[in-house]
């Protein structure tokens, strides 16, 4: 009976140990490849004409003159005269030609006439009053919530209320399944009412969702001993990757594609460039070494991607390039939504948490911006929340990292920080005082002392604006999250050989977060090796299908069949070993790379010659992780996470510069396979969490409708100078240990905005309430304090 | 970035007459690091480029009777590290090293500095110097005008200028020697910068075939000096507000001051209220204040700038004080 | 003889964005009134009197040394340094980001000063000592900076991190013992996403520890 548990610390060999990544050797180097840096032989490079507006009909196309010019190899019309388009930037037409400088040339000789449009970009708070209800939901709503991780019970709520406006069919509900499309909500919408005639009508930029309430929420903010009100917000913000999104694609035959793509989910492409193609999905190999980020944005081909295969194929299959120059990079390629509140809690005296009120708003582009999980982590009894969607034309909204948790605990957090400082009570002590409201109180009752003797929290709070000294005033402030992070679906193909070496085939991809190293480490740590003897073969869909990287789904899932994998492989390794050392199957260990008898460690093989009686015939042997958790016997894998954060901060209040001096992060995540890897991964998200604090927006001009800073001179990200001291510290050992492998990618960065505005608020003794925490902002607010 | 040709003259004769004589046709191309970028995003589109790297009597720094005279093609790294700049005007030295970073310093040359064209989001978009719609409207009025023109920004230019070492530099007393087919000239820099009417002009006094050939520093002695950058990131980022103050001292009072503000105008502003302020005074804490109050009392901002006003006052404040508790 | 200044007058044609003008039509335009050319196959123009030749706007044939090897290729003058190495000359560590001297991430060093290769034209890279990330390795061993990043960790995604070695090579060469004001000064022009940073600060305290 194959032992899959993971293996207790005696018997770890490599989990848990400090391994470096095993691709930055090639990444430091320069040998890396990234899908920007394939070079095909004969290939052509595609650029796009894109809408200057931001909502507008293209009423004529004409393509005669860039047709003619010498070099130019294939025009593809995206939106046809007739069509609307629904942002600027949005694709119209794309040319492909034999250098890129060609291809600029003829994209601007191609002439399109456009008809305005009214465009409406803000996400300012809605007037009174206004907005219409939900009413239908269309094919885009849906898609657009399960994008922002709605939680699939509002989804289904919504669904039954409203009805939707399009009728779902067999194709439709296939492809939902296939996109991992929760059942209820599958089921929901091939049950619902039907309005068909709501698809066609013009709606409100303000749509209403239904209202959420519980318990009685005006009685308990009678009977509160403090309420505490303000507005609370993020704004819209975008990915920015350091490596564009984009593709080059080759057909290697009429009816094959071969696909190099900047992704984050190379097992999930092939399927989704089917059906526009009319190609099976079976005909198109996506392949993919190395990629330049992706924080939620890389998991669709994109029109962009599809398009480039269609100009492929009119260039008789020539393989195109077309990388997302930065500005449509930072225009199109995807926004997170924003979020705001007027919020309203009330508590008792001893800081006990009795009721919340919101009335929030935010957008995500035309499909709106759903309300974020609020109240974030604290299920406060008494509850009454209103949610405005705006639709407007920014852009397309996309998962980024963790998607509506920052916003939501942003908008929580602080205001339960301004709530404890009514109570002129400690945040810390405030919010120990409410955290068996929250589903994690066991790991945030262990985080939050490591966090605060981290922090140095007990000698460094003070109430608020009563650490001022000359023009510098400094704060400390904290914030708790939640994650979910069970395993995608995966699978494993391994290899031991007659020669000692090991291979792993994979479909995954290492969007930076270290997938590489998890795997390598899982199979090195069952066989008694290096994570570096383990070859590796990942980001092709020759090899057997992973999920996606999003949701932090990924470690939880590739350690899994991996782990299946690797203890299958090992066991018929010892089947085949154990008659050389006269012992049974069970008798062996795998440690320090040999074989040896575990009660008789002096009787061992080299790994070398342990694997030399493997005989003619490679082992090999498969490990599946399934969707499914029940189908997982054992279950390797786990969800939700727990993590805080505190921030300490250093504000000029002549000049509202904010400095952060010193952040700490206390995060769990189950098993840790590499301490190294989660640490990386939790210190860039508090460097994420730096600079969308302090820098990041996605500004629009009302006028034009266009990005006015889509570029990375505007559109700002922290440099390496604006960084503190950063501690780490992730939760091991019992406890955490035995629920498995979770994922970690998304938690850290949810606490960091909550965390700064939080010791911002501390600091200065008055509440910036929307980031960035912008200079502007924080005078704004300590001339309305002084004013006070 | 569209086609063009590219040539290589030796002599600032040669290049003056490659030059063509409306802005439009041809660009200098010095260190290139704002050139190529406005031309990927075909906010000009010369056809052709004059390289003036190749003229060897654009480089170098000398001393004579003038002062420092740096030749126009020095780079911002090499005046940075040039002892003799940061011993003769170390606020000048100071501004330079702290500017952009380290590999724009390496290519960007100090004619570029100073001619670098504005970083306003409307006309880096394309939209034009002074943006309008079809209708007429002005785009940074009823736009996002959060890093434009708090002063001289009665329209329709409302960008700010954008070098952050030609505050100094005039705080200095620097003049910049310009040559063209019609001959040389000189200028007091602050004269260099005007604010245009259309969108048909430059921000400089410069024409279309004419290059800045060097920026003389007029010696310092005597004068305390200072630069003052006030931005959010702590590097590499543009500033919210410069300001740049000399002084003068008489015993423990100011004899003479220079002001010069940046980054808050469509062009480098010396204040002559503010300077008016300290003559006379200490250079303290209280006066400083009052010096800058007065360096803002003509501010005007648009709705989403008046933060810069605070900013330009603080900057203005902790100049002077700088200068006076520096060395001279 | 008239100078070349009243061939160039404004463009029969003006520069509208929507129209485009067509490569036959733009050689028109902006073709020099040649004399006669001194070398076969290189325009001369005529500049107060005396030749200037005149490269472009079509192919140049150039030739550069990178990492100690000389390549040619014949570009047009508008390619830049950064998409010269990357897509003629197939090397591509120095990455393409924002392509307008924003991030860093084309950091390369020319003459052993760090520069943004996306902002230099590839004709103007001639003659000149091109260095790139790839040639820090000897023998398939890592330069103690690239070891101190894999140490470190200062690599998640990896797209920053060759602009980054090659800026903190830059650094270390000039500072063999960095200050934080010297890190101020020295690495404000690279960006990453992912937040490396932490990393780096190690791979440098470590490299210079040990000698970079």
């Amino acid at each position: 009976m194959p032992d899959y548990q993971w293996p207790d610390p005696a018997h770890r060999t490599l989990i848990g140990k400090r391994t470096s990544r095993v691709d930055s050797p090639d990444k430091v180097s320069g040998q890396a490849r990234y899908t920007y840096d394939i070079k095909r032989p004969g290939m052509l490079y595609g650029k796009m004409v894109r809408s200057p507006y931001a909502h507008c009909k293209v009423l004529s196309i004409d393509i005669s003159a860039a047709e003619k010019m010498p070099g130019v190899k294939a025009i593809e019309i995206v939106q046809k005269p007739g069509a609307t388009i629904p942002w600027a930037g949005d694709e119209v037409v794309a040319v492909a030609a034999i250098d890129e400088a060609t291809a600029e040339d003829a994209a601007r000789a191609i002439q399109v006439k456009y008809q305005k449009l009214p465009h409406l970009v803000s996400d300012a708070e809605p007037p009174a009053g206004a907005g219409e209800n939900q009413g239908p939901l269309s094919l885009d709503d849906l898609g657009d919530m399960l994008e922002n991780q709605v939680p699939e019970r509002q989804i289904v709520a919504l669904i039954q209320e409203y009805g939707i406006s399009f009728k779902p069919t067999e194709e439709d509900i296939k492809e939902a399944k296939d996109e991992g499309v929760p059942d209820s909500v599958i089921e929901a919408a091939r049950t619902a009412t039907v309005h068909p005639e709501a698809g066609t009508k013009t709606k409100s930029n303000y749509v209403k969702a239904s209202v959420q309430s519980q318990g009685d929420v005006e009685k308990a903010f009678a009977e509160a001993d403090a309420v505490a009100e303000g507005l609370y917000g993020a704004p819209v913000i975008v990915h920015c990757c350091m490596e564009a999104h984009g593709s080059t694609s080759e057909w290697t035959d009429p009816d094959h594609l071969f696909v190099h793509m900047s992704t984050q989910n190379v097992s999930g492409i092939a399927g989704q460039m089917a059906e526009p193609l009319k190609l099976p999905a079976a005909n198109i190999r996506v392949h993919q070494d190395h990629v330049g980020g992706g924080f939620g944005s890389k998991f669709s081909p994109d029109r962009w991607g599809i398009v480039t295969a269609q100009l492929s194929k009119k260039a008789d299959g020539k393989p195109v390039r077309m990388m997302l120059e930065r500005d449509s990079e930072l225009e199109v390629a995807g926004a997170r939504p924003s979020a705001y509140a007027r919020v309203k809690v009330g508590a008792k005296k001893d800081g006990t948490l009795v009721a919340w009120q919101s009335h929030s708003w935010g957008t995500g582009g035309p499909g709106g911006g759903g309300m974020p999980p609020i109240p974030y982590c604290f299920s406060i009894p008494n509850q009454h929340k209103e949610h405005t969607a705006i639709r407007n034309n920014i852009g397309p909204a996309r998962a980024w990292r963790a998607p509506n948790h920052p916003q939501a605990c942003v908008l929580t957090m602080s205001a339960l920080d301004d709530l404890a400082a009514k109570l002129n009570m400690d945040p810390y002590e405030f919010f120990l005082k409410n955290l068996e409201l929250t589903r994690l109180s066991k790991i945030y009752r262990d985080e939050f002392p490591l966090a605060a003797e981290m922090m140095g929290w007990k000698e460094k709070w003070h109430p608020r604006g009563q650490n001022i000294s000359g023009n510098v005033a400094r704060g400390v402030g904290l914030s708790l999250h939640t994650w979910g992070g069970r395993g995608h679906a995966s699978d494993c193909d391994l290899s031991i050989h007659p020669d000692g070496s090991v291979d792993i085939k994979m479909g995954t991809q290492d969007i930076g977060t270290g997938t590489r190293t998890c795997i390598a480490v899982v199979a090195a740590d069952a066989l008694g090796l290096q994570a570096t003897d383990i070859k590796l073969y990942i980001g092709d869909t020759l090899y057997p299908p992973s999920g996606g990287s999003g949701g932090s789904t990924t470690p939880g899932g590739v350690s899994s069949s991996t782990r299946r994998a690797v203890v299958d492989a090992r066991d018929a390794l010892f089947a085949r070993v154990a008659p050389a050392l006269s012992v049974q199957p069970d008798d062996l260990e795998a440690r320090d790379g040999s074989v040896r008898v575990k009660s008789d460690t002096n009787r061992s093989l080299s790994w070398k010659e342990a694997c030399s009686k493997i005989g003619a015939t490679s082992i090999t042997s498969h490990g599946h992780n399934d969707q499914a958790a029940a189908k997982n016997k054992p279950d390797l894998t786990n969800s939700g996470v727990g993590g805080v954060q505190m921030a300490e901060v250093a504000v000029d209040t002549e000049t509202g510069i904010v400095k952060v001096t010193k952040m700490v992060a206390v995060q769990d995540c189950g098993l840790v396979i590499d301490p190294k890897m989660a640490e990386s991964s939790v210190l860039g998200a508090l460097i994420m969490g730096i600079s969308y604090s302090l820098f990041e927006e996605k500004i629009m001009d009302p006028t034009t409708g266009r990005m006015l800073n889509a570029d990375m001179e505007f559109y700002r990200l922290a440099g390496l100078n604006d960084i503190p001291e950063l501690k780490v510290h992730m939760m091991t050992g019992p406890g955490y240990d035995e629920r498995g492998v979770i994922g970690l990618g998304e938690p850290p960065v949810i606490s960091s905005g909550a965390a700064i505005s939080n010791a911002v608020a501390n600091a200065i003794g008055v509440r910036v309430g929307v980031i960035p925490l912008t200079p502007a902002k924080v005078l704004a607010a300590l001339n309305q304090k002084a004013g006070a | 970035m569209r086609a063009f040709d590219y040539v290589s003259p030796t002599s600032t004769r040669q290049a003056a007459n490659l030059l063509s004589s409306t802005w439009g046709n041809t660009e200098i191309l010095a260190g290139g690091t704002d050139l190529l970028a406005l031309m990927k995003e075909d906010v000009v589109t010369p056809k052709r480029l004059v390289n003036i790297k190749e003229i060897a009597d654009l480089r170098g720094l000398k001393s004579d009777s003038s002062g420092l005279r740096i030749g126009s093609l020095t780079t911002l790294a090499e005046v940075a590290e040039d002892a003799g700049v940061r011993g003769k005007f170390p606020a000048f030295a100071e501004a330079v090293h702290e500017a952009a970073s380290p590999q724009i310093r390496h290519m960007a040359t100090v004619g570029g500095n100073l001619c670098q064209r504005p970083r306003c989001w409307y006309f880096r978009n394309g939209l034009g110097l002074l943006p309008k719609d079809e209708s007429g409207k002005e785009l940074v009025e009823e736009g996002d005008n959060r890093y434009h023109a708090i002063l001289g920004n009665d329209g329709p230019a409302r960008f700010v200028s954008p070098s952050t070492i030609v505050p100094v530099l005039i705080a200095y007393g620097a003049k910049v020697r310009l040559e063209g087919p019609k001959g040389k000239r000189e200028l007091p820099l602050e004269k260099f910068y005007v604010i245009p009417k259309t969108d048909l002009e430059r921000e400089h006094d410069l024409q279309p075939n004419e290059i800045v050939t060097e920026v003389v520093i007029p010696p310092a002695a005597g004068w305390k000096v200072a630069h003052y950058e006030i931005r959010q990131k702590a590097a590499f980022d543009w500033p919210l507000a410069v300001a740049a103050v000399a002084l003068k001292m008489d015993g423990s009072n100011v004899q003479a001051a220079r002001v010069v503000l940046g980054h808050v105008a469509p062009t480098p502003w010396p204040s002559p209220q503010a300077e008016a302020a300290l003559k006379g005074q200490p250079a303290n804490e209280d006066s400083a204040k009052k010096a800058a109050d007065a360096a803002l009392v003509n501010a005007k901002p648009l709705s989403q700038n008046a933060y810069k006003v605070q900013l330009a006052r603080v900057a203005v404040k902790r100049a002077i004080l700088k200068a006076a508790g520096g060395a001279a | 003889m008239h100078d070349d200044e009243s061939v160039l007058k404004t463009p029969e044609e003006p520069m509208e964005e929507r129209s485009g003008v067509s490569r036959r039509d733009f050689l028109k335009i902006s073709t020099i009134a040649a004399a006669v050319p001194v070398v076969s196959g290189t325009k001369m123009v005529l500049a107060a009197g005396e030749q200037v030749p005149v490269h472009g706007p079509g192919k140049v044939p150039m030739t550069f040394n990178v990492n100690g090897k000389t390549y040619k290729a014949s570009l047009e003058p508008r390619v830049t340094l950064l998409d010269a190495l990357r897509d003629s000359l197939d090397i591509t560590g120095a990455k393409r980001v924002c392509d307008k001297a924003e991030c860093g991430a084309c950091t390369v060093l020319l003459d052993d000063k760090p520069v943004y290769a996306c902002s230099m034209l590839a004709i103007e890279g001639q003659g000149k000592k091109i260095t790139t990330v790839e040639a820090l390795m000897e023998n398939g061993k890592l330069h103690p900076i690239q070891q101190a990043f894999v140490d470190n960790d200062a690599s998640q995604c990896g797209f920053c991190t060759p602009g980054f070695v090659v800026a903190c090579k830059a650094m270390l060469d000039k500072h063999p013992n960095p200050t934080p004001d010297d890190l101020l000064h020295e690495l404000s022009g690279n960006i990453c996403r992912c937040g490396t940073y932490a990393g780096i600060r190690g791979a440098i305290a470590q490299a210079a520890r040990k000698g970079a």
